[in-house]
């Protein structure tokens, strides 16, 4: 069974500004999804209908198997939802927000405690559940919107680009937590900026441009797509003059630095077996820019 | 899903911002109402005498339940106006709306916040009140009944400001410059009967007339107006607008997008 499908998803605001124009989209129970696009693509518009934020102008929307237009109460008990801004009271305390949201979603205040311990304890926000919200970091409070969102068990955990202003350590312990409760069980919806994320994260992607989806299928077969990829090589010793590569296009940056071309076809044994580079010394290999960032860009750039 | 418990949370979490602004919510209309019982009662009420129509009765206490109903309607408008749009502003009602909590369920959690600081700062107002007169309630049920009733029907014009509101002037242009003069003028410092047969007519055109008469007849036993007609427009205005307010928050008018 499918966490969510969306079918013929419109929406026009009344601004005028046509955001979605007929999305179809599933995802299956238990993925691990992202949802990218450019600034204004719509993504925010489709969590928005999903989460009934927004009201959608035509179209369906299933969570779980639910109809949301049939079952609203049923559907949204299986959603979590983690929105861009933060959206809780600042004045109260930590504890505070996360049992009333789970009392927001009929749970009884001793289970809600009980619940809301775990999940502070788990992503080590105790010391802090009696601190009122605006004495915490931004990072602590990004915390609270995932603990908010999980408070009620959702089948389904939406996250609208959650790691967005937090420090690279958090960022990356908020993706171990992620993958955690992702194998758990929970399928997670992901929108980013940072595509790393989305790479290192999410199995299967779809991208949205101008309201419409123009590319919906897995990390893998994305990244296939993928015609070029450049490196910066670095070397110990200096460069030869006028230094290239046979089989490869090259380019120098300094005396011990030069970039290379990968192409689709080519691999990476035939860079050592060439003559030219077999005696120099490499110290450091990187891809010089993020794989699905060029990709995005070239996929979202394409008629422009 | 639990909608009880719902509501109750939504409920709990609405009259605990109450007690948490108390200084805000609850101190003020003690201060204000004390200062307007040695001013208007004890100072000059001892002046003006009785109110025609109200013979029996000083001037303080002809005035305690019009002071009452004041501080009733203003503080359950203001309450739910502030606290729906309060969490419009903060986006906390994006946790309420994206949670499985019906219309209804809403409605009623924002509702019983403005209930709640209507009768707390009523009785407020009564212990205040206290220390200046004593008090004779003529029916009590009457009484507590006028003071529930009126806090629902002014919390259900508040939540209709909150939801049209789009910034914090929005929220504070109808309290200042329709409910209080409507207020003011509505027979809380004076019988209607002192006026010209003109301004008789035109007082008549007031709401806020018959809900302060209707009061005043709780408490007293004795009204200038047919105390059943106002307690019918009471009644009435509060089942419209307890429907317009529903449909409202069912639509998400205001919330949604």
């Amino acid at each position: 069974m499918s966490a969510i499908t969306l079918k013929s998803l419109r929406k026009t605001y009344s601004n005028d500004v046509v955001a979605l124009k007929g999305i179809d989209l599933t995802v299956e129970r238990g993925d691990f999804f992202a949802l990218l696009g450019p600034n204004g693509a719509g993504k925010s518009t489709i969590i928005g209908i999903i989460s009934s934020l927004v009201n959608k102008d035509s179209g369906t929307v299933e969570i779980c198997g639910i109809n949301c237009d049939e079952n609203f109460s049923e559907a949204k008990t299986k959603l979590g939802v983690v929105n861009q801004e933060f959206n809780f009271s600042q004045f109260e305390s930590v504890i505070d927000i996360i049992v009333t949201q789970a009392g927001y979603y009929g749970i009884d205040f001793k289970t809600a405690t009980a619940r809301a311990e775990k999940h502070l304890k788990r992503l080590a926000l105790w010391d802090k559940r009696n601190d009122q919200a605006r004495m915490l970091s931004g990072g602590q409070k990004r915390r609270i919107m995932i603990i908010k969102a999980l408070i009620h068990e959702p089948d389904l955990l939406i996250l609208d680009e959650p790691t967005a202003g937090v420090d690279i350590e958090l960022r990356r312990s908020l993706w171990d937590f992620l993958l955690e409760i992702n194998n758990e069980g929970t399928t997670i919806i992901l929108t980013t900026h940072y595509l790393e994320e989305a790479e290192n994260l999410c199995r299967n992607i779809a991208i949205i441009d101008n309201g419409e989806i123009i590319k919906n299928t897995t990390m893998n077969s994305l990244l296939k797509q993928m015609d070029d990829q450049d490196f910066v090589i670095e070397t110990s010793e200096k460069l030869p003059t006028n230094f290239s590569l046979k089989n490869f296009k090259t380019e120098v940056i300094d005396e011990n630095k030069f970039s290379l071309t990968l192409s689709k076809d080519s691999y990476m044994n035939d860079l050592f077996n060439d003559r030219e580079i077999s005696h120099l010394k490499i110290k450091n290999i990187r891809n010089q820019t993020n794989r699905l960032e060029e990709l995005f860009i070239k996929l979202t750039t394409k008629d422009e | 899903m639990n909608n009880l418990q719902a509501l109750r949370t939504l409920a709990y979490a609405n009259v605990r911002r109450i007690l948490r602004i108390w200084i805000q919510t609850i101190l003020p209309p003690a201060i204000t109402t004390a200062l307007y019982f040695l001013i208007f009662g004890s100072l000059i009420g001892s002046r003006i005498g009785n109110m025609p129509g109200y013979e029996g009765f000083s001037y303080i206490e002809f005035m305690v339940p019009g002071l009452i109903m004041l501080s009733v309607i203003t503080n359950s408008y203001a309450n739910v106006a502030s606290a729906f749009f309060g969490t419009k502003f903060q986006k906390s009602i994006e946790e309420i709306i994206v949670s499985p909590m019906p219309a209804w369920v809403i409605l009623i959690g924002f509702l019983t916040g403005g209930i709640a600081r209507g009768a707390i700062v009523g009785i407020v107002v009564v212990l205040t009140s206290l220390f200046f007169v004593e008090i004779s309630i003529n029916n009590y049920f009457l009484t507590c009944f006028s003071i529930i009733i009126t806090s629902l029907l002014f919390s259900l014009l508040g939540l209709m400001n909150g939801i049209y509101a789009r910034n914090f002037d929005d929220v504070s242009i109808v309290p200042t410059f329709v409910l209080t003069p409507l207020i003011y003028l509505g027979g809380i410092f004076y019988s209607i009967n002192i006026l010209s047969p003109e301004w008789q007519i035109v007082s008549q055109l007031n709401p806020i007339l018959y809900i302060v008469n209707f009061f005043r007849y709780a408490m007293l036993g004795q009204s200038e107006i047919e105390p059943m007609f106002g307690f019918s427009l009471i009644v009435l205005f509060t089942i419209i607008f307890s429907g317009i307010s529903y449909y409202l928050i069912l639509k998400g008018t205001g919330i949604k997008e």
